[in-house]
C-alpha cells in the first residue's frame, strides 16, 4: 500500500510517544492535511480549553499527497484552538512536510507542555524530544541553522517559532526556510505555550509511489496546464505583487486602516520597482519556489538601503504590500522590504500586525489613543519609524501598548476601551488582509464566514473578479455537484455568489487536505487543476480509488468538522467577536475611492444576510448557522467525537 | 553512427531551488519518492538565494573508472556516459571518495552506489525542469550562451571606449 505513513501522538507533559497507522477508512473520510486535522483537533480538545494551556493540542500535518508527484504537494498544515480565540489553522510551503514523510510521519499530535524548551526530532520513524536549550531564543534563521548544527545534519528541515512565538505573541507564526510562513491565528503561541520551539525532520525512507509512470505522465500534464496559464506566468515574474496595481487601481486595498480603499503615490512599492531596486543583488533569475513546484512565485531580494543594506530576504508577498504600505499609508521601499524582514524574522503574522497597527495609529489620530498609552511614540499614519517601532514592541512585548497589541485585537480593545472596537476590521478575532470588500459582496462573504476568521485563503472566489463568460463560470461551478442556480459575471452583484463561495470552500478544503497549494486551483486562474484531476492524481500516486464526487464530499465533511469546533467554542450568528458577522464600516461606510461602479459601495445589510442565509442552506445548516441533524447524520459525523485515532 | 555527444548542461543562475529533479529522478529509476535516491541533488546556500543543481558529469577521464579495483564501471559510447555494472561492483565505495563532484553516490537503503544514466537518453530532470536550469544538449553547444555573453560585454565594452574617446577630443 502506497499510503504507509504514519500519525504520531507526543505528550510534552510526559515525555510518552504514540505511532499508530492511519486507517483507509478514515483516509477516505478525511484525506490528510487540514481535513484529517479538524477531525484530530475535535477530537484532542475539549470545550473551553485555554489556548495557551497544556490542554490545547497542536496538529502538524502534511497532505495525503505529500511528497508524491502531483505537483506542488509541499504545503505544511498546523492546527490548535486559536490564542484568538476560535479554530487555529495556518497552511505554509517550502520543504519541511516532504522531509517529515521521507522521516516516516505524516501526522504528528502535539499535547501537554514540556516543562523546558525542547524540540522535536523526527528522523527515519523515530522522534525524539530534545533539549532546545541553545535554540530558544533565536530567530527563524539561526534556530534552523542552530538544530542543523547541532544534529550535524545539513539536509534537516525544521519548522520553528521566533521571538514572537515564545513571547505568546497572539498571532505569532510558524516558520520554515526564510520565510515559508504558518500565517494567522498563532499557531506559533501555541507552540510556545508548550517550550516547543521546533520540529526538525530527516529521513531517507521511501514513499511509494502506486503508478510511478502515470503519475510521471500525469505531473507533466499538470506542469504544462499550470504554466501555460499567464496568471501563473505572471506570478512566477513579479510574485504574488503582480495583483496590486490592478487592485489598488479599481480601489480594493484597504488604506488607513479603513478610511480608504485605494493608496495613492504608491509606484514604489510596486513589484517592478522592487526588482529595480534589487537587481544588482538578485540578478535577472530572482524567483525561488518550494518543494516540486513550477510556478516559483517567490521572489529573492537583499534590501538595497538603510540600516539593513545587504540583508537577504525573500518576498514581500501582496499582503505585505497591504499591511506595511497601503494600511499605514507609507509608500516607501525601503519601509516594506525591512518589515518584511523583521517580520520574517521575529516570527509574526505579517498580515495581523500590520492591520492592528494600522488600527492603532487610527485610534491615535482620533485621540483614543494617546502619548501615555503610546509611550510617547507619535504613532501617525505614514510614519515608517513608528511602524518599525511598534513591530518590535509587539514581538518583543514592549511598552504598554506593543504588550497590549500582541493580545490580538479583541483583547487589546477591551483594554484600550471607549469605542475602539468600532474601529478594529476583524472576523472571529483575526484582522482582515488589507483587501476592501465593500464592492464585492462575494469576498464580503468568505471572510464573514471563513472557519478561521477574516481570512481571503478559505473560500475565496478571487476569479469572481475576472468577470468570466457565463459559461466558464457554468462549467467551473456545476462540477462536480450539479448547480443549475444563478451566477453572474458582475463582481458587484449578490446573485449566485453563495454558490460560489460554498464551491471555493470546498475546493479549498480539498486541496488543503491533498497537500497542494491554492495557486494550481480555480483560485487565481479558470483553467486550473480541479476535482477531475485530483482524482487522477491520488489514484496515480496513492492508489486511493476516490470519484472527483467523493473528494467533494470528504472537503464538505472536513468544513463541517471545523463548524462543529467553532460551533463548540462559542460561535453564533451576529456575534460580532465570534459570528459570521463583518464589522459596521463594511455597512455604513461608502468607499471613498476607485473605479466609477467602487466609489459609494458599501455592504447592502439586508442582501448580505440573504446572501448568508443561502449559504448556510448549501451548508446544511440552520438560520442560525448550526447543522441540522439530516446533514450530520449524510456526513457521517453525528457521533463526533468518535475518538477513532 | 550517428554521433551522440550530449551532456547535461546545468546554469545554476535558472535554478529555482524546487528539486522537482530529485523527485522524478528517484520515481523514474525507483518508483518510489526519495530525494535520498536521487542521482542529482540541488545543493543549496539559502541565505544568499542561490542553489546549483549537481550530477555526474561523465568525465571522458572518469576518475570512478580508473580507481575501480574490479573493473566495474565503464565508457557507454553511445550515449556518452559512465555506467556501473552492479553484478561486478563489490561496493567499496572507492569511486564514491574519488569523483571530484561527489556525483557517485551511495545508497543507505540498497547499500549500493548509484550514479546519473542519463535516463537511458530522455533526461528526466531535464524533461521536468520547467526553467531548463538542467538541459541535454550537444557538448560543443554548452559553451555557446557563455560565449554570446562574454561578446556581448565585449562590445559593450568596445563602445563604451569609442564613446570615451570622441569624449576627450
Amino acid at each position: 500500500m502506497a499510503l504507509n505513513r504514519k500519525l504520531a501522538i507526543i505528550d510534552l507533559s510526559t515525555g510518552k510517544i504514540e505511532v499508530k497507522s492511519i486507517p483507509i477508512e478514515i483516509r477516505k473520510k478525511f484525506l490528510g492535511g487540514r481535513g484529517l486535522d479538524a477531525y484530530l483537533l475535535y477530537n484532542h480538545t475539549k470545550q473551553g480549553c485555554d489556548p495557551l494551556g497544556p490542554d490545547n493540542t497542536v496538529m502538524v500535518s502534511g497532505g495525503v499527497l505529500c511528497a508524491t508527484l502531483a505537483s506542488a504537494t509541499s504545503r505544511c498544515h498546523v492546527m490548535a484552538k486559536s490564542p484568538l480565540g476560535m479554530l487555529g489553522s495556518c497552511n505554509m510551503g517550502g520543504f519541511f512536510t516532504p522531509e517529515l514523510a521521507w522521516a516516516g510521519f505524516h501526522h504528528l499530535v502535539i499535547k501537554g507542555k514540556a516543562e523546558k524548551p525542547v524540540y522535536l526530532w523526527v528522523h527515519n520513524g523515530k522522534i525524539e524530544i530534545r533539549d532546545a536549550k541553545n535554540i530558544w531564543g533565536k530567530t527563524v534563521t539561526d534556530a534552523q541553522w542552530a538544530i542543523r548544527d547541532e544534529l550535524g545534519d545539513e539536509d534537516v528541515k525544521s519548522l520553528v517559532i521566533g521571538p514572537a512565538g515564545e513571547n505568546l505573541v497572539r498571532y505569532a507564526n510558524v516558520m520554515t526556510g526564510i520565510k515559508n510562513s504558518g500565517g494567522r491565528t498563532g499557531m506559533g503561541a501555541v507552540m510556545g505555550s508548550k517550550n516547543l520551539k521546533a520540529v526538525a525532520a530527516r529521513g531517507t525512507m521511501d514513499i511509494k509511489i502506486a503508478h510511478p509512470k502515470e503519475a510521471l505522465e500525469y505531473n507533466k500534464r499538470f506542469i504544462e496546464q499550470i504554466t501555460s496559464a499567464k496568471v501563473n506566468q505572471t506570478q512566477g515574474t513579479l510574485g504574488t505583487p503582480f495583483i496590486w496595481g490592478a487592485t489598488n487601481s479599481w480601489g480594493g486595498v484597504r488604506t488607513r486602516n479603513f478610511q480608504y480603499n485605494q493608496m495613492l503615490y504608491c509606484d514604489e512599492v510596486e513589484p517592478e520597482s522592487i526588482d529595480d531596486n534589487c537587481t544588482e543583488t538578485i540578478g535577472p533569475y530572482h524567483m525561488t519556489g518550494c518543494f516540486g513546484c513550477q510556478v516559483h512565485c517567490r521572489a529573492k531580494y537583499k534590501i538595497p538601503t538603510g540600516p539593513y543594506a545587504g540583508k537577504y530576504d525573500e518576498g514581500p508577498e501582496y499582503t505585505s504590500q497591504g499591511a506595511f504600505s497601503s494600511e499605514p499609508d507609507i509608500p516607501s521601499l525601503e519601509n516594506l522590504l525591512v518589515a518584511n524582514h523583521l517580520v520574517d524574522q521575529w516570527g509574526v503574522d505579517n498580515l495581523e500586525i500590520g492591520s492592528l497597527i494600522s488600527w492603532a495609529m487610527e485610534l491615535y489620530e482620533l485621540g483614543i489613543l494617546t502619548n501615555k498609552e503610546t509611550d510617547g511614540l507619535e504613532l501617525r499614519f505614514g510614519s515608517s519609524e513608528a511602524l518599525l517601532e511598534m513591530i518590535e514592541r509587539i514581538c518583543f512585548r514592549k511598552g504598554w501598548l506593543g504588550n497590549v497589541l500582541a493580545e490580538g485585537g479583541i483583547i487589546a480593545s477591551e483594554k484600550i476601551g471607549k469605542n475602539s472596537f468600532d474601529y478594529l476590521i476583524q472576523v472571529k478575532g483575526m484582522s482582515n488582509l488589507h483587501s476592501d470588500e465593500r464592492a464585492t459582496p462575494a469576498l464580503a462573504l468568505n471572510i464573514a464566514t471563513s472557519s478561521r476568521g477574516s481570512d481571503h485563503l478559505r473560500s475565496r472566489p478571487a476569479i469572481d473578479l475576472y468577470h468570466l463568460p457565463q459559461e466558464v463560470m457554468r462549467r467551473i461551478y456545476s462540477s462536480p455537484v450539479p448547480y443549475d442556480g444563478p451566477l453572474s459575471s458582475e463582481h458587484t452583484e449578490y446573485i449566485g455568489k453563495p454558490w460560489q463561495v460554498f464551491w471555493h470552500e470546498n475546493c479549498y478544503m480539498g486541496v488543503d487536505s491533498m497537500g497542494i497549494c491554492k495557486y494550481h486551483t480555480t483560485f487565481l486562474g479558470a483553467t486550473l487543476p480541479n476535482f477531475e484531476d485530483w482524482s487522477r492524481v491520488l489514484y496515480y500516486n496513492t492508489g486511493l480509488e476516490l470519484t472527483p464526487r467523493e473528494i467533494w464530499d470528504a472537503a464538505v465533511r472536513s468544513n463541517m468538522m471545523e463548524r462543529l469546533f467553532n460551533l463548540r467554542e462559542g460561535l453564533t450568528r451576529y456575534d460580532l467577536k465570534k459570528g459570521d458577522m463583518l464589522n459596521h464600516r463594511y455597512f455604513d461606510e461608502p468607499a471613498r475611492r476607485g473605479a466609477l461602479d467602487v466609489v459609494g459601495r458599501v455592504i447592502d445589510r439586508e442582501k448580505f444576510e440573504k446572501m448568508i442565509d443561502e449559504l448556510y442552506e448549501y451548508k446544511g445548516l440552520d438560520k442560525n448557522g448550526v447543522p441540522k441533524p439530516e446533514t450530520l447524520k449524510k456526513l457521517g459525523l453525528e457521533k463526533e467525537p468518535s475518538h477513532l485515532l | 553512427m550517428e554521433p551522440m555527444g550530449k551532456v547535461l548542461s546545468i546554469t545554476p543562475e535558472k535554478c529555482t531551488g524546487c528539486r522537482l529533479c530529485e523527485l522524478v529522478c528517484s520515481v523514474f529509476h525507483d518508483g518510489v519518492s526519495n530525494a535520498a535516491r536521487s542521482r542529482i541533488k540541488v545543493m543549496k546556500w539559502e541565505t544568499e538565494g542561490l542553489y546549483i543543481p549537481m550530477s555526474c558529469q561523465q568525465c571522458q577521464d572518469a576518475p570512478c573508472m580508473t580507481v575501480c579495483p574490479v573493473k566495474a564501471i565503464s565508457r557507454d559510447e553511445t550515449l556518452s556516459r559512465v555506467m556501473v555494472d552492479h553484478n561486478i561492483c563489490i561496493g567499496c565505495r572507492s569511486c564514491v571518495a574519488v569523483c571530484p563532484f561527489g556525483a557517485m553516490n551511495f545508497s543507505v537503503i540498497d547499500r549500493k552506489n548509484f550514479k546519473c544514466d542519463l535516463c537511458d537518453g530522455d533526461p528526466q530532470c531535464v524533461r521536468f525542469c520547467d526553467m531548463k536550469a538542467v538541459d541535454y544538449v550537444e557538448a560543443d553547444r554548452v559553451s555557446i550562451a557563455k560565449k554570446r555573453a562574454a561578446a556581448e560585454k565585449i562590445t559593450i565594452a568596445q563602445r563604451q571606449a569609442i564613446a570615451l574617446e570622441s569624449e576627450s577630443h
